[in-house]
């Protein structure tokens, strides 16, 4: 039913000390999954090629860097070649520069999508689990109608009211986003707010505020970051969605969804203009998922 | 509590719901800062046309009126005027709905007839390779782009191969199949067009596979995790003892009883396999309701856009009804025990 059963759980238990004292056992368990090695290296690499595509990619001024994209007419549609990795797009532009440059595009829409669901959801959830009763009761009404949209539609419900802009895309998933917090943040503190230390909180007077901040909140961090990790490759998915409705960032912007959809027009004959853009999201969506996936087993969490 | 309370109390929960839902997405579309009027007619417009769509949308009333009104029409089957078609959104829908439903239910159906021996299988051979090739089949699923899904089976499938149609809905065929349902397969069979049928067959079947590429690995990994937590008890192995053939014993009654799990993942998953309907069908150029709804959104069509996602958060509470029902059926302890809700 729509009721969350709250999960108790080692981590959402122990106390921070205990916590630190378990990091070599969670270490090692993080290592144990192949997977999730496999997937910090992924998401590694991209913050690398993040920081560093000024100097790695061979045309950064294809990308926009310090400018707008140039264009060279004569170059256009070359398939990939040792000069071109990955061929070249209508305004002859190097596919391969626009690709590395979308990654801090990228990374950025799925930090700020989730840190704006966080900053919203999170307090929701405190507020509604810790004080409970009717406010409590109607918060998480609220929170379950957002949740029977699915958040790409209704994402796109609310952008029907903005111009299309990347700004207004992070905006619009941001806003449909929180109330996965909401719920995940309201079942930990259910289970949390049972245990003696919340009570002797209270019992010596604590205030609201302190007992939520000091005794609730870090017991329920280890779930929200778990969900994060796993959340930031569906993010990455649902804007570049939106990119590619030609609803976020528009052309000539190196956003990968929108390149998937300006390649499109010139399907089959120039592939490569489609294909790697949609291969850059795929492997930094997987890598997120591997990442995540480790993070849930080294922390013990159940997040849904 | 009997088995039909359950369902009429589950029932009558989900007209409050619907009722949120509505209050939800019509604010969403009308407070939030934009200038629905003014971006519709662009921004040539003069001040006095745009003022004058305000005023018959009925932007210039306070907000709950505007929803009042909206209620009352929707009651009555009108859902406005679309600014595109101008048409009645509600005609507009009825149109093409049908292609957008035929599209996820055969998807939905591919997911589950592949997830489901997939995830059982998986379950079957837990920790050993065949679990970890779905593990990793599943991870990767969930992580493809849809739209760059379809694009890559339409460069494959369809243009280099040259099996399958890239887009659109049917072929020339003759004679073209009479709408009755507005489903193809069905208008087609109901016809015994047989053409018609293999040419709408022929075109669904990449967006179908496109679609249900992550539900396939949700059902898969959910049947997995709840399948082994059944086949470790007692009577499995009872079961065993008895010479009962492991696949018999997998099938017949392991799977039963640990299906219930299994149903409500799918009712979640029917919410994003409508949700990536919206790049799908413009990936295929499939003229359903989540075309219509992106042309909505980009000509800045309110009414239609309303309407679109009314419909499917409509669909979604009403699937998720029937996944309730479903789930009473295979496991009726949740209302056995009178604790629904």
């Amino acid at each position: 039913m729509s009721d969350t059963e709250p999960t108790t759980s080692d981590a959402s238990t122990s106390t921070l000390a205990r916590q630190l004292e378990d990091l070599d056992r969670v270490v090692y368990r993080f290592r144990q999954n192949p997977m999730s090695v496999i997937g910090l290296g992924i998401i590694l690499a991209f913050i690398l090629i993040a920081i560093f595509a000024p100097w790695i990619a061979p045309y950064p001024s294809d990308a926009g860097y310090a400018g707008e994209p140039a264009v060279h007419y004569d170059q256009k549609f070359e398939p990939p070649s040792a000069e071109h990795l990955f061929g070249t797009d209508q305004a002859g532009r190097d596919v391969f520069s626009r690709v590395l440059f979308g990654t801090q595009l990228s990374l950025k829409i799925g930090a700020v999508v989730l840190a704006a669901a966080v900053s919203i959801g999170v307090p929701i959830g405190l507020a509604a689990g810790y004080f409970g009763g009717r406010i409590g009761m109607v918060l998480m009404r609220i929170t379950d109608v957002f949740l029977s949209v699915p958040p790409l539609v209704l994402a796109l419900s609310v952008s029907v009211a903005l111009e299309p802009s990347l700004t207004n895309a992070m905006l619009a998933i941001g806003a449909v986003w929180w109330p996965w917090y909401a719920r995940l943040t309201y079942g930990e503190v259910l289970s949390v707010k049972k245990e003696t230390y919340v009570e002797a909180s209270r019992g010596v007077g604590a205030s609201s505020v302190r007992t939520i901040f000091r005794d609730i909140l870090p017991n329920v961090l280890a779930p929200i970051t778990v969900k994060m990790s796993l959340d930031m490759g569906y993010a990455i998915l649902v804007a570049s969605a939106l990119g590619f409705l030609g609803l976020g960032a528009q052309p000539p912007t190196p956003e990968w969804g929108t390149m998937v959809s300006q390649g499109r027009d010139y399907l089959p004959a120039q592939w490569w203009y489609s294909t790697f853009p949609g291969l850059a999201i795929f492997l930094i969506v997987l890598g997120f998922n591997f990442l995540g996936d480790g993070l849930r087993d080294m922390f013990d969490v159940e997040v849904q | 509590m009997g088995y039909r309370d359950y369902l009429i109390k589950r029932g009558l929960s989900t007209i409050p719901m619907f009722l949120g839902l509505s209050v939800l997405i019509f604010t969403l579309a009308r407070v939030i800062p934009g200038r629905p009027a003014r971006l519709a007619l662009g921004p040539r417009a003069t001040d006095e046309a745009v003022q004058q769509l305000r005023e018959q949308m009925g932007l210039n009333d306070p907000i709950w009126q505007q929803y009042i009104e909206y209620m009352r029409g929707l009651l009555q089957g009108d859902l406005g005027q679309s600014l595109i078609s101008g048409r009645n959104v509600a005609t507009d829908l009825l149109e093409y709905f049908p292609a957008t439903f035929e599209l996820t239910t055969l998807a939905m159906l591919i997911a589950i007839v592949v997830g489901v021996p997939l995830g059982v299988i998986a379950g079957q051979h837990k920790d050993k390779w065949p679990d970890n090739a779905s593990r990793l089949f599943s991870f990767f699923n969930v992580s493809l782009p849809p739209f760059w899904a379809g694009i890559l089976l339409q460069l494959f499938i369809a243009f280099q191969l040259g099996w399958l149609p890239a887009t659109g809905r049917i072929g020339d065929v003759s004679p073209v199949p009479v709408e009755t349902t507005g489903l193809l397969l069905v208008d087609s069979t109901l016809a015994a067009n047989s053409a018609a049928f293999i040419s709408a067959a022929q075109h669904l079947i990449l967006p179908a596979i496109t679609l249900s590429l992550a539900p396939v690995a949700d059902i898969a990994r959910m049947t997995r995790s709840s399948f082994i937590e059944e086949y470790d008890k007692d009577y499995v192995e009872g079961l065993r003892t008895h010479g009962i053939p492991n696949r018999l014993i997998a099938y017949k009654y392991v799977l039963r009883k640990s299906f219930a799990s299994t149903l409500t993942i799918i009712g979640l998953d029917y919410g994003f396999l409508l949700g990536s309907a919206f790049v799908v069908e413009i990936v295929f150029s499939w003229p359903g309701m989540a075309s219509y709804g992106v042309e909505a959104i980009l000509q800045k069509d309110i009414n239609a856009m309303v309407g679109v996602t009314l419909v499917v958060g409509a669909a979604f509470l009403i699937v998720n009804f029937v996944v309730d029902i479903l789930y009473g059926f295979f496991d009726p302890r949740v209302w056995h025990e009178g604790e629904s809700e």
